[in-house]
């Protein structure tokens, strides 16, 4: 189900989103734009492919890879695959961002790594190796980052608690932010 | 020698005091810092030894980077599960008397972090001495801190051990 | 150092010009992240003559893996460099970092999108209005709503404030940590200063929670564009003294040319950016190539320097600084009327502080009218304090160019009224990826310079 039809990528983008569905037909999953942004979700097994081709294409040319974050979709969607990695990509030469889109299940979290394309996903997979669990194949020393080397569990996924500790008042109790009756809002119009 | 309290002039000028209080005296006279900051705390530390809010008229402006020349610690900032044991260290390998200033709600009590990471006041690991509220708190906030700390330390009171926070 | 550009030569590279990559070398030839096991030896006392020919005969190793930090006055915040020396010389660094993780990515999960900035406000503590700038974009552009101009011009000019103060604590500490003692003064006497009007603007000195989505909390206050001005000048005064005192420096330029040299392919490769970048040659400024909050309408320049050096990197540091000046300048001159939070009642905060009998709060008007005229408006000001607005679902990813580089957002909103996922790219959990490589070869006394100058703010690493 793509968005494109109702959405117009930068001009920019359009020969890399030409160049990527006729190269690589099969990894491309789906492309979506919202707010000015353009997603390309693909499949795991082509990425470090596409990854090389955006870098190095002419009319791409997407040397910086400017974040490599994860998420966890257990609240947002019913898929299976419910760990994502996302990449964001700069080119400096065209000024231009894409957003590449991994998802996996917890079950298989691996994905290639992308350190051979751009070195400086190195700190970033091993964070998100560190909150999400996700397995980098190919990255040279994937352990923890920011939780200490023997912490059990992953932090960030939606079914690990926040922890912390009940704070008690003299003749009240405020329960804990995850529980506190906090659903509901305005919708803004 | 005459006991008593405080300091006594005899008539013809000169100073007499008990041991303990020169000594309690020179202590809070010339209390050198570790620097041990952590987070933005540590910013308002910074400023409150600078030109400004100077805290070298307390004697406090050589911030020691080595904690064996150092008796007081001003935990500045958040203490992550992971510094937590560098931060027992540090305070163990300073000579006695030592204190502990903890400066900041993060270092009081976890401050606005209530979760996973934070530990939930520094006053599990290391006994304090002073506690200074604020988020961050003001240099002037840590000053009046450090000036109730003088206070403490010349009345001699015997520092509180270890305390283990209640589950 | 006059205000002009340096001049350009072939080594200052535009965006847009193509730079030839070869494909293949670029994994072998940074090497980060590395672990080794090495040979322990060790030391349990006896004659040094002893000891030396111990080591000998173990081996031909000389190397010593040495530990800095993570308590250590020279790391900019706590953290730990795992050294391997062969005598004074680096071999290899390793940065280690997570010893200041807070968890708050986690936390504005559980909290509405409002309170949110208190949190991101805490991560980069030397440039908190760039967190909140950036974080209310991303929820602006998830919104789809826009702040009254006046608001973009107001946060223009505490960004741009911001940014010099983070620059004079960067140039205090890295004077401090070379021995220019003075230079540790002079920056935070000049913070203070802007200290001041931060506090008078947003009530509090540092961490201010001021930049709220769809707008600012608070207007400037009567009398305070003088103070600007006055600020302004005075700064420009000071920046040439500190021009004077280490420019030109013997020393100073003994301890910083030809320190920390990283040419520009590798530090496109490491990610780096901001002005690491642009002492490298590339002149590439987010508020330039893709500007926000009406950066568009001011006239300044992006300076670049091409030693890629410490050296390089002060020079532009101060030059940025100068440019700040003009902006804030500029930002004066031409500030719009009008309000400074969106009329939308669905997005806008609902409280107008004012100071009352009591001090500062919700200005009496305000209160008189919840309590007294209207039970809608009541419970309206209720549900958004308490509830706040809900976030049409999608994700966004929002960059400003903060003072040491690329400041990203990637908020993701499900529909509700608490954030998702918000995931901070901030800049220098990147740049310090780039400390290893860059230190290869430095005696260790030049491991502090060059440390400095890729000025790192443990907060925004490990967040």
């Amino acid at each position: 189900m793509t968005a494109e039809t109702t959405f117009q990528p930068p001009d920019a983008l359009q020969p890399v989103l030409t160049g990527l569905r006729e190269r690589f037909p099969e990894a491309v999953a789906e492309v979506r734009g919202h707010r000015g942004e353009v997603t390309v979700e693909l499949d795991r097994a082509h990425l470090v492919e596409v990854a090389t081709w955006l870098r190095d294409h002419p009319a791409a040319r997407f040397r910086l890879l400017a974040d490599l974050s994860g998420t966890d979709y257990l609240k947002l969607d019913e898929r299976p695959e419910r760990l994502c990695v996302d990449y964001h990509l700069y080119s400096f030469d065209h000024n231009v961002r894409l957003r590449l889109k991994v998802r996996v299940t917890v079950e298989d979290p691996h994905v290639p790594s992308v350190t051979g394309v751009w070195p400086t996903a190195n700190w970033h997979e091993r964070e998100v190796y560190d909150f999400f669990g996700v397995r980098f194949d190919g990255h040279p020393n994937l352990i923890r980052i920011l939780m200490p080397e023997d912490w059990k569990g992953y932090p960030q996924r939606k079914d690990y608690p926040l922890g912390g500790v009940d704070v008690e008042y003299i003749g009240a109790h405020v329960p804990p932010p995850d529980t506190r009756r906090y659903k509901g809002g305005w919708t803004s119009t | 020698m005459q006991t008593g309290s405080g300091l006594e002039k005899l008539p013809s000028g000169v100073l007499v005091t008990t041991v303990e209080k020169l000594a309690n005296w020179a202590r809070k006279g010339s209390l050198w810092p570790a620097t041990f900051g952590l987070a933005c705390c540590a910013i308002e530390m910074m400023a409150a030894g600078a030109g400004r809010y100077d805290l070298a008229r307390f004697g406090m402006e050589v911030f020691r980077a080595s904690p064996r020349q150092a008796d007081l610690m001003i935990v500045s900032g958040r203490v992550s599960q992971k510094m937590a044991p560098v931060l027992r260290t540090i305070y163990d390998q300073m000579p006695e008397p030592k204190w502990v200033i903890s400066m900041g709600v993060c270092a009081t009590s976890g401050g606005m972090f209530n979760n996973y990471a934070i530990v939930q006041g520094v006053d599990q690991i290391v006994p304090v001495d002073m506690y200074v509220p604020g988020c961050p708190p003001r240099p002037e906030m840590l000053m009046d801190g450090i000036i109730k700390l003088h206070e403490k330390i010349g009345t001699g009171e015997r520092r509180s051990t270890l305390r283990l926070q209640e589950a | 150092m006059s205000e002009a550009r340096p001049t350009v030569d072939e080594a200052v590279v535009r965006p847009g010009e193509a730079r030839d990559l070869p494909p293949a070398a670029a994994a072998e030839r940074v090497t980060v992240g590395e672990r080794r096991t090495q040979q322990v030896i060790a030391m349990g006392g006896g004659d040094w003559a002893e000891v030396t020919a111990r080591a000998d005969a173990e081996g031909d190793d000389e190397l010593m893996v040495i530990n800095m930090g993570p308590q250590h006055p020279s790391t900019h915040g706590v953290l730990r460099l795992v050294v391997e020396l062969r005598g004074e010389e680096v071999v290899d660094l390793q940065p280690v970092v997570g010893y200041l993780h807070t968890g708050i990515e986690k936390s504005t999960e559980f909290r509405t999108w409002v309170q949110g900035v208190t949190f991101v406000t805490r991560m980069d503590y030397l440039a908190p209005i760039f967190n909140e700038t950036a974080y209310c974009l991303a929820v602006e552009k998830l919104l789809g709503v826009e702040a009254p101009p006046r608001a973009q011009a107001l946060r223009v000019l505490m960004m741009e404030l911001n940014r010099i103060s983070s620059h004079l604590v960067w140039l205090a500490t890295t004077g401090l940590e070379l021995g220019a003692l003075s230079m540790m003064l002079y920056g935070f006497r000049e913070r203070e200063e802007i200290l001041d009007i931060l506090e008078d603007v947003t009530g509090l000195r540092m961490n201010h929670a001021w930049v709220r989505p769809a707008g600012v909390s608070q207007d400037l206050p009567d009398g305070i564009e003088d103070k600007i001005r006055a600020f302004v000048r005075d700064m420009r005064a000071k920046a040439d003294e500190y021009e004077t005192l280490l420019t030109n420096n013997p020393i100073w330029l003994e301890r910083t040319s030809g320190i920390g040299r990283l040419d520009l392919d590798r530090l496109i490769e490491l990610g780096v950016t901001g002005p690491l970048l642009r002492a490298a040659g590339l002149e590439h400024d987010l508020r330039k190539a893709e500007p926000y909050c009406g950066y568009e309408q001011y006239d300044f320049e992006v300076p670049t320097a091409t030693g890629a050096d410490v050296y390089a990197r002060y020079q532009v540091r101060l030059a940025e600084m100068r440019q700040s000046l003009r902006i804030v300048e500029q930002v004066l001159d031409s500030l719009p009327g009008g309000p400074v939070m969106v009329e939308d009642p669905k997005v806008a905060w609902p409280a107008r502080l004012a100071l009352g009998p009591d001090g500062l709060g919700n200005s009496p008007a305000h209160v008189r009218h919840i309590m007294g005229e209207s039970m809608e408006a009541l419970i309206h000001h209720f549900k958004m304090v308490t509830e706040g607005f809900k976030v049409p679902p999608g994700e966004v990813y929002v960059p400003v160019e903060s003072p040491r580089g690329e400041l990203g957002y990637h908020v993701v909103s499900d529909g509700g009224n608490l954030p998702y996922r918000v995931h901070v790219r901030d800049p220098s959990f990147v740049n310090l990826q780039a400390a290893g490589p860059m230190m290869k070869g430095l005696l260790v006394a030049d491991v502090v310079a060059a440390l400095s100058s890729i000025d790192p703010v443990l907060g925004g690493v490990d967040r």
